[in-house]
C-alpha cells in the first residue's frame, strides 16, 4: 500500500522529531554542563518575556471579568465572579493563553535564531572550535524554556488575577482581601498542580520544537523564515494536545 | 607568485587516500587522493559543484565520507571518536567561506570563545593577551568590541582568520577565502595568508578558484574534477598543462 505523501512526510518529520529529543536526553545528561550558556538562556527567555506575559496577562484577567459578569447577574451570582475567574485562569486560561504568546515570542525567536545559524555556518563553526553545539545550543534553550514557563505562567497568573480585581471594582466594590481571600478558598490541589505540572510540558514542547525546527533549518533565508513559522504553529497545536491529553488525565484521577 | 622551495619534502601532515562520497545519485568526491606535508600550501581548485568545500568538510570531520581515509597527524578521521576529534580539531584551523561569525557575540567574545573551550585554565589576563595578538596580526585591534554587522566584509574575514589563528592551528583549511572580497582585498587577504604561514609554519589546503589567490598562495595546486585529482603541481607547471580542464583556469 503506498501512502499518500503528506502522511508519508508527517510520520518522517515525528520520527525525525523524536530521534531529536532522544538526542537531547542522550546527549544533555553527559558532561560537559554548559551552566553559563544555560543561566544566560533562562535571562533572555524568561526575565525578557516579562513585559508580554504581563501586559497579556492583565489583559486576559480584566478582559475575562468584564465578559463573565453579565452573564453571572443575569442568574443573579455575580458575587461568584472572583471564583469563577480566579478558576478559569489558574486551571486553563493562564497556563494555556500563556503558554501560546510564550510560543509565538520564544518559539519562533529560537527557531530563527538557530535556523540563522545553520544557514550561515556558525553551527558548523562552533563544532569545529571543539564545541557540542547541539548541548551548547538545543540542551541550554530547550531546559531553560522548561524552567521559565512555569515561572511565568506564575507570574501571569498573579497579573491577571489583579486585572480581574481591578475588572470586578468597575461596576461593584470590592476590597482587595475579600476578592483574593474568595479565590484562594476556592482553589483546591486540583485545581493547582495538574495546571502548574503541565506547563513544563508546554515550555519543554515549545523549546524542543522551536530547536528542531531551526537546528535543521535548511536553504537559506527561505528555511529560516520557514523554521520559525512552523515552530510556532507546531508549537501551538502540540499545547492543545498537551492540554488534551491533561484534562483526559486529571478527569481519570478525578481531580476536575 | 611563491617561490619558495624545500616545503614539499617535509613530512606528510594530511594523507587522503581514494576519497569516495556522494549525495544519492550525485558523485561528489570518487576516489580523490591528496598529500599535503608540512609547511605547505596545496590550492583545491576546481569548478564549482565539483566537492571542493565536501572535501574540505571531510577532512575537520564534518561530514563522513563513504569510503577512503583521511589521515591528519595520522589519525584516521572518519574513525575517531568525539573526544579524539576535539583533540585534532584544536591543531586545525577551518575559515569558513561565509566568515561564521557568531552574530551575537563581539569580536573579543568571537576570538574568546575557542580560547575558552579548548584551553580553559587560562586566565582572563591571558585570554585577552591571546585576543589581541590575534587581531594585531590582522591588523584589526580596534575593532576588539564591535559586533560583527558593524564591520565591513573585509574585516569580517580578517577577523575570522584571527579566529581560525588564535589557538595556533599547525594545519589551517581555507574555504574560499578571497570569494566576495573586492580584488585589493581579496590580494591583501591573499598576501595575509602567506605571512601568517611564514610566521606561524603553518601547511594549509586553500579551496580558490580566484587565480591571484591561487598565485600567491600556492606551492602545490591540486586540480578537482570528476571527483578525482585530475592534476597536481606548481602554478608555472600547471600553467602550460596540455589538459583542457586544467588550462581553462589560467585563460
Amino acid at each position: 500500500m503506498i501512502l499518500p505523501t503528506k502522511f508519508r512526510e508527517f510520520l518522517s518529520e515525528t520520527g525525525d522529531m523524536a530521534h531529536f529529543t532522544g538526542r537531547l536526553f542522550a546527549q544533555g545528561s553527559k558532561p560537559r554542563y554548559e551552566f553559563r550558556e544555560l543561566v544566560w538562556q533562562c535571562y533572555m527567555i524568561g526575565y525578557r518575556s516579562l513585559p508580554l506575559v504581563g501586559l497579556t496577562g492583565f489583559i486576559m484577567g480584566l478582559v475575562l471579568t468584564m465578559q463573565l459578569r453579565p452573564s453571572l447577574l443575569d442568574y443573579g451570582v455575580e458575587s461568584q465572579l472572583p471564583v469563577m475567574v480566579g478558576i478559569a485562569i489558574v486551571r486553563e486560561i493562564g497556563p494555556v493563553i500563556t503558554a501560546l504568546i510564550f510560543a509565538g515570542k520564544i518559539g519562533s525567536s529560537i527557531g530563527a535564531e538557530l535556523g540563522s545559524m545553520r544557514v550561515t555556518e556558525q553551527i558548523d563553526a562552533m563544532e569545529v572550535s571543539g564545541t557540542n553545539p547541539f548541548k551548547y545550543l538545543v540542551v541550554t534553550r530547550v531546559v531553560a524554556a522548561t524552567l521559565m514557563l512555569p515561572v511565568l505562567v506564575i507570574l501571569s497568573d498573579a497579573i491577571s488575577l489583579y486585572g480581574a480585581y481591578l475588572g470586578v471594582n468597575i461596576r461593584s466594590v470590592t476590597s482587595f482581601h475579600l476578592f483574593f481571600r474568595q479565590i484562594f478558598d476556592s482553589l483546591s490541589f486540583g485545581d493547582v498542580l495538574p495546571a502548574f505540572v503541565k506547563t513544563f510540558f508546554f515550555g519543554f514542547a515549545v523549546g524542543i520544537v522551536g530547536c528542531h525546527k531551526g537546528y535543521n533549518s535548511r536553504k537559506g533565508t527561505e528555511g529560516v523564515g520557514r523554521s520559525a513559522n512552523s515552530a510556532v504553529v507546531l508549537s501551538s497545536i502540540l499545547i492543545f494536545i498537551i492540554d488534551l491529553i491533561v484534562v483526559q488525565v486529571t478527569d481519570l484521577l478525578g481531580l476536575n | 607568485m611563491k617561490v619558495e622551495t624545500g616545503a614539499v619534502t617535509g613530512r606528510p601532515v594530511i594523507v587522503i587516500e581514494q576519497l569516495c562520497k556522494r549525495w544519492g545519485s550525485n558523485i561528489v568526491l570518487d576516489g580523490f587522493d591528496l598529500v599535503v606535508r608540512e609547511e605547505e600550501n596545496v590550492v583545491v581548485m576546481g569548478k564549482s559543484g565539483t566537492g571542493k568545500s565536501v572535501l574540505i568538510k571531510c577532512i575537520i570531520g564534518l561530514l563522513q565520507p563513504d569510503s577512503g581515509r583521511i589521515r591528519v597527524f595520522d589519525k584516521n578521521i572518519p574513525e575517531l571518536d568525539h573526544d579524539e576529534l576535539d583533540r585534532i580539531r584544536a591543531k586545525v584551523g577551518f575559515l569558513f567561506q561565509s566568515n561564521a561569525l557568531y552574530d551575537s557575540m563581539t569580536v573579543r567574545k568571537n576570538l574568546e570563545f575557542p580560547l575558552r573551550r579548548h584551553w580553559i585554565e587560562l586566565s582572563q589576563e591571558k585570554v585577552n593577551e591571546l585576543v589581541m595578538e590575534a587581531l594585531g596580526n590582522v591588523g584589526l585591534a580596534h575593532t576588539v568590541d564591535m559586533m560583527p554587522e558593524e564591520l565591513s566584509g573585509g574585516m569580517r574575514k580578517r577577523v575570522a582568520l584571527a579566529r581560525t589563528l588564535i589557538l595556533k592551528p599547525e594545519i589551517i583549511l581555507y574555504d574560499e577565502p578571497t570569494t566576495g572580497l573586492d580584488p585589493v582585498t581579496g590580494r591583501e587577504i591573499s598576501r595575509l595568508i602567506v605571512e601568517l604561514q611564514k610566521k606561524y609554519h603553518t601547511s594549509s589546503i586553500i579551496i580558490s578558484h580566484d587565480m591571484h589567490c591561487v598565485r600567491l598562495t600556492a606551492d602545490r595546486i591540486a586540480v578537482l574534477a570528476g571527483g578525482k585529482c585530475r592534476s597536481m603541481g606548481t602554478y608555472e607547471e600547471l600553467e602550460h598543462s596540455a589538459d583542457e580542464e586544467v588550462k581553462q583556469f589560467f585563460e
